[in-house]
This record gives structure tokens, sequence and C-alpha cells, in this order.
């Protein structure tokens, strides 16, 4: 899958978890997500749980530690749908 | 109480007069047992409300809090083998009550793992007193903080 595609699909996820003062049209792929689009480590969480359910992939602990802004989370997708 | 629950009360990080758990019925990986009783003299009768002693819903939902999540997640906690200094900080909560909470009532908590992954314990929970009727029941969750 290439990055726009997940692009796409990760978009939407995000969305939901931002925090009212944050608006979609910021969400871009160097976007921190807990510094920029202020997304709090729970909702970090539940962005990761929903990502595994829409890519049937499965994130590990150290994954969580690499993952900062949107870019982050495309390159572990694109490497765990690769495996 | 079995020694096990007792040294998981004794890691609560709460004292009066803000613990809201007196013993645990049943822990395990699931989920968690736990009963309550709200003593007469607690220090939030005094203004909720005047001259009305009722138990706050707040209250009720840190009760909730604490057998539910922290009381269940320090004993997962021990069962991964992570760091116990952990310090816990509820993320969100969504309750509806039913019934009101008067003073010298136990109360008991059921609460039913959702999951438990990226240090964030997210359960199902409910509250109910002796006669077994309903008091309250929603989702709570929080992040274990190292």
């Amino acid at each position: 899958m290439i990055s726009d595609e997940i692009y796409d699909l990760l978009e939407p996820i995000i969305k939901t978890y931002l925090p009212e003062d944050v608006s979609a049209i910021d969400i871009n792929r160097s976007s921190d997500l807990t510094r920029e689009l202020n997304i709090n480590s729970a909702h970090l969480v539940d962005i990761v749980l929903d990502i595994e359910d829409k890519f049937n992939i499965e994130f590990k602990n150290e994954d969580m530690e690499k993952l900062r802004n949107v870019n982050d989370a495309i390159l572990l997708i694109q490497q765990k749908i690769a495996k | 109480m079995n020694l096990e629950y007792q040294t998981i009360l004794a890691q609560l990080p709460y004292s009066e007069p803000f613990l809201f758990v007196d013993e645990l019925l049943s822990v395990s990986e699931e989920g968690v047992k736990g009963v309550y009783t709200f003593r007469s003299d607690a220090f939030f009768y005094e203004g909720h409300f005047k001259d009305n002693p009722v138990t706050p819903g707040v209250i009720l939902t840190e009760c909730m809090a604490q057998i539910g999540l922290v009381c269940l997640g320090i004993y997962l906690l021990e069962k991964e083998d992570l760091p116990k200094d952990a310090s816990f900080a509820l993320s969100s909560t969504e309750i509806d009550f039913y019934l009101p909470v008067f003073p010298n009532e136990k109360v008991m908590v059921i609460s039913e793992k959702i999951y438990f992954r990226f240090k964030k314990l997210k359960c199902k929970v409910k509250m109910i007193n002796s006669k077994e009727e309903l008091i309250a029941k929603g989702v709570v969750s929080g992040m274990i903080i190292h």
C-alpha cells in the first residue's frame, strides 16, 4: 500500500480523537500527534487500536515509542503490512 | 481477605479522607470486585447537600475508579512484571447513575477489563448496593505512568 492510501485511511482515525481546539485542517504528515495535535496519551492508544483494526496489524510497546508524528505512523503501518 | 489482596490495597496511592476501598473480594486478569462503606462522618456530607447528606456522584465515580481501575491496574502490573512505582491517571469516565447512596451504605464495585494495552486500562464498571440494586454503571479508563 502506498503512503498516500495509508494517509487517507489514517486521517479519519486521527480526526476522531482531535480535541475541539484543533481543526482537522491542521493534520499533515509532519504533525506531532501529542505536541501539535494535542492528542492525550490515552487517545493515542485509541488511535493505535483503531489502526490495528483498520489495517489488521499489531503494534508492540516499542512501536509506541517510535510513534511521534503522522509520518511515523505511516512508516510503521507500511512495515507491518509488508511482513 | 487473602494476602495477595492485602498487598494490592497496601500499594494504593490514596489515604484518608480520599481512600474509597475497604476490601477486595476477587481479582483476576479479567476484572475485580471490591466493597466500600461510606462512613457517615465523611467530609463531603457536610456540604452535599445542605442538611441532606447524599454521596456525590464524583465520589461514587472515584470509588469505581479506585477499585475498578487502580486495584486492577496494580494487579496487572504485577502479572506483567512492570515497575511497581507507577502512578495512575484517570483519562476518561462515562457513568450513568440510577440510585443515590446515603451515609453508612455499603457498595460493591464490579469491574470487567475491556482491554489493557500500552499502559491504558479500560474497564466496564458497575456499582450495586446491599440489595443488589444498580447504583451506577459505565466505562472508565486510565493510564499507568512510569
